[in-house]
């Protein structure tokens, strides 16, 4: 038995391991219900690993418009996922390798028990269940190294939007902008998962001297990524260096959310953080500010 | 993927990574460490009642017969300490998932810190004097820190902060970073201090001092060894005099020989009398008697007042840690001659050895995780350290204890001899990577069952770079 399956602490949320994967699971509502859940999920995942390896060279070659199609289930989502920016970009599934796991074991729970809500987070790729009049808060944080809120997002049931995620250069995946954070909000995680990336990749200032790029290949021989450029340290930008960097991946974000990609997205560099949603106060809402009445908040 | 020549395989998962030297696979759990794969940061649960004072615990290994069931281990406490990253698409976001509608009730996820500020303070046990205050402490000849003010039978150094690691040359940054590291680690670093000693110092061991091990400090000051152990020197001697670098006291003129009715002796001590039968500044200080740099005691006497003393006056001179003793009789002229140690006095040389604690080198690891956290949320600022700083949130390094400075911030300290081993890594930046756990209890969380501890282990996030993934400039 490779996987580790427990219950974190508080006996409530649920630790899956094995090899590169990690989620933390909860689930909410009858707790026979929330049980048969926890059930459907472990035996989902333990084998979700192999799944996924059987076909790694194919995940992670460059999809194009005739690309053979991968056979697994979630190897299938990273597929459909990265496949609408085939044509405009280099993508790979691997991309969407954590939204798509992060809805595998949330579907799996909710096909096999009735829950008022659940949630799936792969390292920041979160995947959601609302049933109706429930939400939840998200809060968001800029820098691993310096986690402190920069804003909170509302999830409610009646917004379309069951996906986050997030993505930036300081993390583990290798990005080729600048941003510190990409936080997206999608109609699943799959697909908040590939367009974090893509975002967080326009949030760029190409060729600027401040910006440390390497070689992904000299950096980890197994990256998808080749000898394409990886941003390694951004160095202090001016003002107007900033502002143009969060100009280009807002104006990536505008699109992708004119086309359905995206229900919204918040983009962070450096402390600024700017909002791409919907005009109107949309159910959804990037609140910037932070609510903390409770003021449950560690860093 | 072709490997480089230098990438090892790991076969610890079916991914089935290429590794380079100095960097993990795609799980943060595996590296490749000169040629070696090694587990680099075991995932570590400590058992509670375990976490208290015996030995770790590694995570794996206890789920290895898994039945099929959930695993639910509530006595079990996760450390930061290496905590599972989430490859292949880790994200930079931690996230607070909240179960109402409008508060946020959770952290879920997760760093281990990465501290700028941070620094080790050092207790050496040892009344040798090290180096004179506020001097520079260097390692392999950069500054990394300053002499600070003395404790009780102890010297302290302060190394680090962000002056040493950031702020000076590159190399001074990363030797203090290397020494920090070693020091939390528990592994021996050489230290030299300006105008002073070059000290050995290596956490839970004695140190050494000019490559002479420490074995003791001492019981007190010279006046309170008098205190002491006057009562055993009553009639078995004439004159007891304890030399020490800050306070040398004299049996006789002292308020405890005082009581006794110990006779004056004419004896005269030069130095600084503070009251009677204690003097300051007998001598400089050294890393001979008593922290002083005298090697023959007797340097420190003027000759004996003729009216008072007589000849075959019996002298004891001790140090305070007994290490250090020399007996004497004054001769017809009254001039100390030196005599083997009667038996009768042996003893109370032994005991004041007996009550002098092994000396030891303790490090405390000191770091502010508060001023970002803060920064993050300046709607309220002081709400947010209060949550640490009342019952809302047990902060823990590691899962031992630290203590909370007052004040704003989350600025901790805590003894890295309770830590796990491997628990603190680096960044190139250069900075410290501690594991931090913020163990939070809702009280309010009636609805999902009532009052509950929330255990947080912030799992590591950026552990590659404490790996020294970034490329090395």
């Amino acid at each position: 038995m490779r996987a580790q399956i427990q219950f974190l602490p508080d006996g409530k949320r649920l630790h899956m391991q094995d090899g590169p994967i990690d989620l933390i699971v909860e689930a909410f509502g009858d707790s026979r219900e929330v049980q048969t859940a926890y059930d459907a999920a472990s035996r989902r995942f333990i084998s979700v690993l192999d799944e996924l390896c059987s076909e790694l060279p194919l995940l992670r070659a460059q999809v194009r418009g005739g690309s053979p199609k991968p056979s697994g289930p979630v190897a299938k989502r990273m597929f459909e996922a990265v496949l609408p920016y085939a044509e405009r970009t280099f993508i790979t599934p691997m991309a969407a390798v954590a939204g798509a796991v992060a809805e595998e074991i949330l579907e799996t729970m909710t096909a096999a028990a009735k829950l008022a809500r659940a949630y799936v987070n792969d390292g920041g790729d979160i995947a959601i269940h609302l049933s109706p009049r429930e939400q939840f808060v998200i809060g968001m944080v800029e820098r691993p190294d310096r986690p402190s809120l920069f804003g909170t997002a509302t999830l409610d049931w009646s917004a379309n939007v069951r996906g986050i995620a997030t993505s930036g250069w300081p993390g583990r995946s290798f990005s080729s902008g600048i941003a510190d954070a990409v936080t997206v909000l999608a109609e699943h995680a799959t697909m908040a998962d590939a367009a974090a990336t893509i975002i967080a990749n326009a949030v760029d200032l190409p060729g600027h001297p401040l910006v440390v790029r390497v070689p992904a290949c000299s950096l980890d021989p197994n990256t998808d990524l080749g000898e394409r450029l990886v941003t390694q340290d951004v160095g202090d930008l001016s003002d107007e260096d900033m502002n143009c960097a969060l100009g280009n991946g807002i104006e990536t974000a505008q699109r992708l959310r004119s086309e359905g990609l995206i229900n919204s997205a918040a983009l962070n560099l450096k402390g600024r953080t700017r909002i791409v949603a919907a005009e109107s106060a949309a159910p959804t809402a990037f609140s910037p500010r932070l609510n903390l009445r409770k003021a449950h908040v560690c860093a | 993927m072709p490997p480089d020549n230098d990438a090892i395989r790991c076969d610890a998962c079916p991914v089935l990574c290429y590794i380079k030297p100095g960097r993990t696979g795609a799980c943060d759990r595996y590296g490749n460490r000169d040629g070696q794969l090694v587990r680099l940061d075991p995932h570590l649960v400590l058992d509670k009642a375990v976490s208290r004072g015996d030995s770790v615990v590694s995570f794996l290994g206890r789920e290895q017969d898994w039945d099929g069931k959930i695993v639910s281990g509530p006595e079990t406490f996760v450390t930061a300490i290496g905590a599972g990253t989430t490859y292949p698409d880790y994200k930079p976001a931690p996230f607070i998932i909240s179960s109402e509608v409008q508060g946020i009730d959770m952290v879920t996820v997760v760093t281990e810190g990465i501290f700028s500020y941070c620094g080790v303070k050092i207790k050496i046990d040892t009344d040798r004097h090290l180096g004179p205050e506020t001097s520079l402490v260097r390692a392999q000849g950069e500054p990394v820190g300053h002499v600070t003010t003395s404790e009780y039978g102890s010297q302290m150094l302060s190394l680090g902060g962000v002056r040493h690691l950031t702020g000076g040359s590159k190399h001074e940054g990363t030797v203090t970073c290397e020494t920090l590291l070693n020091l939390c680690e528990r592994k021996p670093v050489e230290l030299t201090i300006d105008g002073g000693a070059t000290v050995q110092v290596q956490a839970g061991k004695p140190p050494v001092v000019d490559g002479t091990q420490e074995e003791r400090m001492r019981v007190g000051c010279g006046s309170a060894t008098i205190g002491m152990f006057a009562k055993q020197w009553f009639g078995k001697v004439d004159d007891v005099v304890v030399v020490d670098d800050h306070i040398t006291g004299v049996l006789s003129e002292h308020q405890a020989g005082k009581l006794l009715g110990i006779p004056d002796t004419g004896i005269k001590i030069k130095g600084r009398r503070s009251t009677p039968g204690r003097y300051f500044r007998v001598a400089e200080p050294g890393t001979a008697w008593g922290g002083t740099n005298i090697e023959d005691p007797l340097v420190i006497l003027q000759e004996f007042n003729p009216k008072l003393a007589w000849p075959g006056l019996r002298l004891l001179m001790v140090s305070t840690t007994g290490e250090q003793h020399a007996y004497f009789e004054l001769d017809k002229s009254l001039r100390p001659v030196q005599r083997d140690l009667p038996n009768t006095l042996q003893e109370s040389v032994a005991r004041i050895k007996e009550n002098c604690e092994p000396a030891l080198c303790t490090v405390l690891f000191m770091g502010g995780a508060g001023g970002s956290l803060r920064a993050g949320v300046t709607e309220n600022p002081v709400r947010l350290t209060q949550s640490v700083k009342n019952a809302l949130t047990r902060v823990t390094c590691g899962g031992a204890p630290v203590y909370v400075w007052p004040g704003g911030g989350i600025t901790f300290m805590v003894d890295v001899t309770r830590m796990p081993e491997n628990a603190f890594g680096y960044v190139p930046t250069p900075a410290l990577v501690a594991p931090i756990e913020f163990t939070l209890k809702l009280e309010d969380y009636a609805a999902l069952g009532g009052h509950m501890d929330h255990v947080r282990p912030l799992s590591s996030l950026l552990s590659e770079r404490r790996l020294s993934s970034r490329p090395e400039k």
